[in-house]
């Protein structure tokens, strides 16, 4: 079981409070009606499914309820970094060097 | 039992006997009460808070306690108050009027959820049968409230007291949830 920490309560808790809801920082186009078929689809459905540091939105589902990021490398299941919703992506590469040392 | 509880809130329901009784932990259900789910930004806490005669914590997981009020931390902008059946319409009116055009939700959850109370030397012990949560006292000092899984069954835990547990499921849940308890804690007389 993962050891998820929520950024708005302020502990660590089981993975089963919380639900994953994929890749993180996807920004919905601003204008939809001009968006061609093609960049739409791009954002619904590509997600770049990296092997190794990834960044994900999870949601503290059965606590606070609320919407947060997290970098997590997806080979060893290791947490690098959690972070409230709204602050900017930390530079993976960086955290991966660190967490390689 | 009502004495190792830290409010004058939460009382045993007079009528129903007993879900547990045992030596060292026990399960009594909990008299109904009035709760209100509000929701708001940091300019109307102060506004809500003295509407309502407690503050509202704004620390995660905690709670704060007056005379026969409570309000608990759920959220960064969420809280449950909870308060006697017989103040429901009173409080609501007045915390209506008191934050006027605030943007703010205020929702009568009194009926959504059931509470027993859960005590005992064994009651950490009961409770992490089915939470994956560190009850020690560092950890999860008396005054935390946290909303969490039992089992499968979302929950609200708050500890009122060294050895004193509030459990509060939905309605429909709370048969899952207190069995669930029950048939664990015959773990406990079993040689």
């Amino acid at each position: 079981m993962l050891l998820v920490y929520c950024p708005y309560c302020g502990v660590s808790r089981p993975e089963t409070e919380f639900s994953c809801r994929g890749e993180a920082h996807i920004a919905r186009p601003a204008d939809p009606a001009q968006t061609s078929d093609e960049d739409w689809v791009n954002f619904l459905y590509m997600r770049s499914n990296t092997k190794g540091v990834y960044v994900e939105r999870w949601r503290h589902i059965h606590g606070c309820g609320r919407f947060f990021n997290a970098v997590r490398n997806t080979v060893s299941d290791d947490f690098l970094k959690f972070y409230k919703a709204g602050e900017p992506m930390p530079d993976l590469e960086e955290l991966a060097k660190e967490a390689g040392k | 039992m009502s004495d190792v509880l830290a409010n004058d809130l939460i009382t045993p329901d007079a009528g129903v006997s007993p879900l547990l009784s045992q030596s060292d932990v026990s399960i009594l259900k909990a008299a109904p009460i009035a709760r209100l789910s509000f929701r708001a930004r940091e300019a109307a806490l102060a506004n809500a808070g003295t509407a309502f005669g407690v503050p509202l914590p704004t620390q995660p997981l905690s709670s704060e306690i007056g005379a026969k009020r409570a309000a608990l931390w759920m959220g960064p902008d969420e809280w449950t108050l909870l308060a006697p059946e017989e103040d429901l319409e009173t409080l609501f009116e007045t915390i209506e009027t008191a934050l006027g055009d605030q943007p703010h939700a205020l929702v009568d959850i009194s009926e959504r959820s059931e509470a027993i109370i859960v005590s005992g030397e064994k009651a950490v012990w009961l409770l992490n049968t089915g939470i994956f949560v560190d009850f020690s006292i560092e950890e999860f000092p008396v005054g935390t409230v946290s909303r969490t899984i039992f089992h499968k069954s979302p929950v609200m835990i708050w500890r009122t007291g060294a050895d004193t547990f509030v459990v509060e499921a939905w309605v429909s849940f709370m048969d899952y949830v207190s069995g669930l308890l029950v048939q664990s804690a015959q773990e406990l007389t079993a040689a």
